[in-house]
C-alpha cells in the first residue's frame, strides 16, 4: 500500500478511518433518541434496540408463511445471484478483451459493437430481459451481466492493447506464436487488471442486483427492502442496507488480498 | 569471415517521407557494429529493419543468404533500452519463455524431464550474465541493471544469429554502465556473437564496437526536410581492434578468462587514433 508521507502505521491507519464511522453513528443516536423522546413511535429513525428486535425476527425466527429464516434465505439468494453475474461477466470480460485487445482484426470488426453495448443504460433493457427470459432468475443475473461486462471488456481490452510494443516484439524473437503471446504474455498480465475492474464492478453490480429484485422477485435483499418500504419499516431497512454495505466492503477486500496473493508482482511487493 | 547480413540499395519510405535511402551494408559473423548519428537519423528504423518489424519500401535485406522475413522470428535476439522483460514472471521463468515456446506450442509450458533440461540451461544461461542468485526475483525487485542483464540471458537462450542492442545500457547509472560493457564484451567472445546495437553514447560506440556506422542525411532540402533520408555516412572497421581479437582468440582459444581492464583501455587508444584517421 502507498500512500503520502503521513498515513501512519497501518494500525493507526485502521483506527484513523473507524473515526467518521463511529462519529456518524453516534449522530444518528443522538438524532434518533431526540426523535424517540418526543414521539415514541417514530418509524423513520428507529433507536437500535427496535432494529434489534425486528432483525432477530428475521434472522433466528422462521417465517410463518413459507417456514424459511427470512434474512438468511435473503442473503443467499443475492450473493447467489450476484456470484454467478459476476463470475459470467468476469469470465467474458477475460476472454472478449483478450481478444479484442490482442488481435487487430477482431478489435476492428467488434470493437464498435461493444461500445454501442456500453453506452446502452442496463435498466432500459430490463424489461427486454424480463420478456424474454421471464421473470425468473435468468433475468436478473442478465441485468448484472449486461450492466458491468462491456466496462470490464473495455477495460481489459484497452489494458491489452496498451502492452508495451517492446515486449511483444520481444516475444516474438523469443519464438512466441499470437497464441502464445495472448496465452503467456497478456492473459497473465491481464489477470491484476480484471480483479481491479470486477472491484470497480461490484458497485454497479449491486445497483443492478437491487433494482431487479425490487421490481420482480419474491425473495432477495433488495426485495425485502422494497416490501417493507410499504410499512415504513426503518427498523428492517436500515440494517439491511448496513448489512449489504458490509457484504460488499468483504467482497471487495477478498478480492485486493486475492490480488495481492496471487500476483504480488503487479504489486511491487517483496521489494 | 562470411557476411552474415545484407542489406542492398535499402530504401525506408512512409509516404512522401524518406526515413532511410541507398544503404548498402554487409554485416560480417562475429562482428560487433554500433550504430551512432544525430537523432531522426534511421537509427531505430534500421534496427526495426533487421528485426523484421517493418519491411523495406525499396531494396533487399539477407540473413545468412536467405531472404529476410518481415516477422520477428528466433534467429535475432533483441535487447530495448526499457520493456525488455517480462514484468509477471521470474528472472528463472523469463529466462525460460523461449525455450517454452519453441518445445510446447499449444501449453507455452514444459514439464517432466524436457522442463529440468530447460531449467538447467537457462540456470547455465544465468549464472554467465551474473544473476545465479536472483533466479526466483522479478523484474520489479531488480535494478535497471540486473533487468538488462536478464534480458541479454533471455535473449541468449535462443542462440540467435544476429543480437540487436537498441540503446541497452542508456537509462542506466555510468558505473553500472562499465559493468555492463564487460559483460556484453565477455559473451560476445564466448558465445562468438554477432551483434548490432544503436547507442547515443559515441563513447560507448567506439569502446565495445569492432566497426563504427555512422547515420546521417547527406542531402538535405530545407524546405522538405523529409524529401531525403539518411544513409550510412561513415563505416569505421576498427583494424586495429580486430587484429586483437584474432590475436586473443588464437593464443587462447576456449574459454578465456576476461579481465575488464585491458578491453577498456586498449578501446580507449583505437578510437582516438580511428577518429584522427578519418
Amino acid at each position: 500500500m502507498s500512500g503520502f508521507p503521513g498515513a501512519g502505521q497501518k494500525g493507526t491507519r485502521f483506527l484513523l478511518g473507524l473515526l467518521p464511522i463511529l462519529l456518524l453513528l453516534i449522530l444518528y443516536l443522538i438524532v434518533a433518541a431526540d426523535r424517540n423522546a418526543i414521539n415514541p413511535n417514530d418509524k423513520i429513525l428507529p433507536l437500535p434496540s427496535a432494529m434489534g428486535e425486528a432483525m432477530w425476527g428475521l434472522a433466528f425466527e422462521r417465517d410463518r408463511l413459507s417456514g424459511r429464516y427470512l434474512f438468511w434465505a435473503d442473503t443467499a439468494a443475492s450473493l447467489y445471484r450476484l456470484g454467478i453475474g459476476l463470475a459470467i461477466a468476469t469470465l467474458s470480460a477475460l476472454v472478449i478483451g483478450l481478444l479484442l485487445g490482442g488481435l487487430r482484426s477482431i478489435r476492428a470488426t467488434f470493437g464498435p459493437l461493444v461500445t454501442g453495448i456500453a453506452v446502452i443504460p442496463p435498466i432500459a433493457l430490463l424489461p427486454i430481459l424480463f420478456i424474454t427470459f421471464g421473470l425468473g432468475e435468468t433475468a436478473k443475473v442478465a441485468l448484472i451481466v449486461i450492466g458491468i461486462t462491456p466496462f470490464m471488456v473495455r477495460d481489459i481490452a484497452a489494458y491489452v492493447a496498451a502492452l508495451p510494443r517492446e515486449q511483444i516484439v520481444k516475444a516474438q524473437t523469443l519464438g512466441a506464436s499470437t497464441w502464445q503471446l495472448l496465452l503467456r504474455v497478456a492473459l497473465p498480465q491481464a489477470m491484476p487488471r480484471l480483479i481491479q475492474a470486477l472491484r470497480l464492478s461490484l458497485g454497479p453490480a449491486w445497483v443492478f442486483l437491487i433494482s431487479a429484485e425490487a421490481i420482480a422477485s419474491d425473495i432477495g435483499l433488495g426485495y425485502r427492502i422494497f416490501l417493507v418500504r410499504r410499512y415504513l419499516a426503518m427498523d428492517v431497512i436500515l440494517p439491511y442496507v448496513a448489512w449489504i454495505a458490509i457484504l460488499a466492503a468483504s467482497i471487495d477486500f477478498l478480492l485486493a488480498w486475492a490480488s495481492r496473493r496471487l500476483f504480488a508482482w503487479a504489486h511491487g511487493e517483496g521489494q | 569471415m562470411s557476411a552474415a547480413l545484407q542489406l542492398r540499395d535499402v530504401w525506408v519510405e512512409y509516404g512522401d517521407k524518406v526515413v532511410l535511402e541507398r544503404v548498402d551494408l554487409d554485416i560480417e559473423e562475429g562482428a560487433f557494429v554500433s550504430i551512432v548519428g544525430p537523432s531522426g537519423a534511421g537509427k531505430s528504423s534500421l534496427l526495426k529493419l533487421v528485426l523484421g518489424q517493418t519491411s523495406p519500401s525499396r531494396g533487399a535485406i539477407s540473413l545468412g543468404g536467405v531472404p529476410l522475413k518481415p516477422q520477428c522470428t528466433p534467429d535475432r535476439g533483441v535487447v530495448f533500452q526499457r520493456y525488455s522483460v517480462f514484468p509477471h514472471l521470474t528472472v528463472l521463468g523469463n529466462t525460460l519463455f523461449g525455450l517454452e515456446c519453441e518445445t510446447a506450442p499449444l501449453m507455452g509450458r514444459l514439464f517432466g524431464r524436457r522442463r529440468r533440461a530447460a531449467l538447467q540451461e537457462a540456470r547455465e544461461m544465468l549464472e554467465a550474465v551474473g544473476l545465479e542468485n536472483a533466479l526466483d526475483l522479478y523484474p520489479g525487485q531488480m535494478s535497471g541493471g540486473m533487468q538488462q542483464r536478464l534480458a541479454i540471458a533471455q535473449a541468449l537462450i535462443k542462440r540467435p544469429r544476429i543480437l540487436l542492442l537498441d540503446e541497452p545500457f542508456g537509462a542506466l547509472d555510468p558505473g553500472i554502465r562499465g559493468d555492463m560493457h564487460t559483460l556484453i564484451t565477455r559473451l560476445w567472445r564466448e558465445y562468438r556473437l554477432t551483434i548490432i546495437m544503436v547507442t547515443h553514447d559515441i563513447r560507448e560506440a567506439f569502446g565495445l564496437g569492432t566497426r563504427v556506422l555512422a547515420l546521417d542525411k547527406v542531402r538535405i532540402d530545407p524546405h522538405a526536410p523529409d524529401r531525403y533520408g539518411a544513409t550510412v555516412v561513415y563505416d569505421l572497421p576498427l583494424d586495429r581492434k580486430i587484429a586483437a581479437e584474432a590475436e586473443r582468440a588464437k593464443a587462447r582459444p576456449e574459454c578465456e578468462d576476461t579481465g575488464p581492464d585491458d578491453a577498456e583501455s586498449a578501446d580507449g587508444g583505437i578510437t582516438i587514433d580511428k577518429i584522427h584517421n578519418n
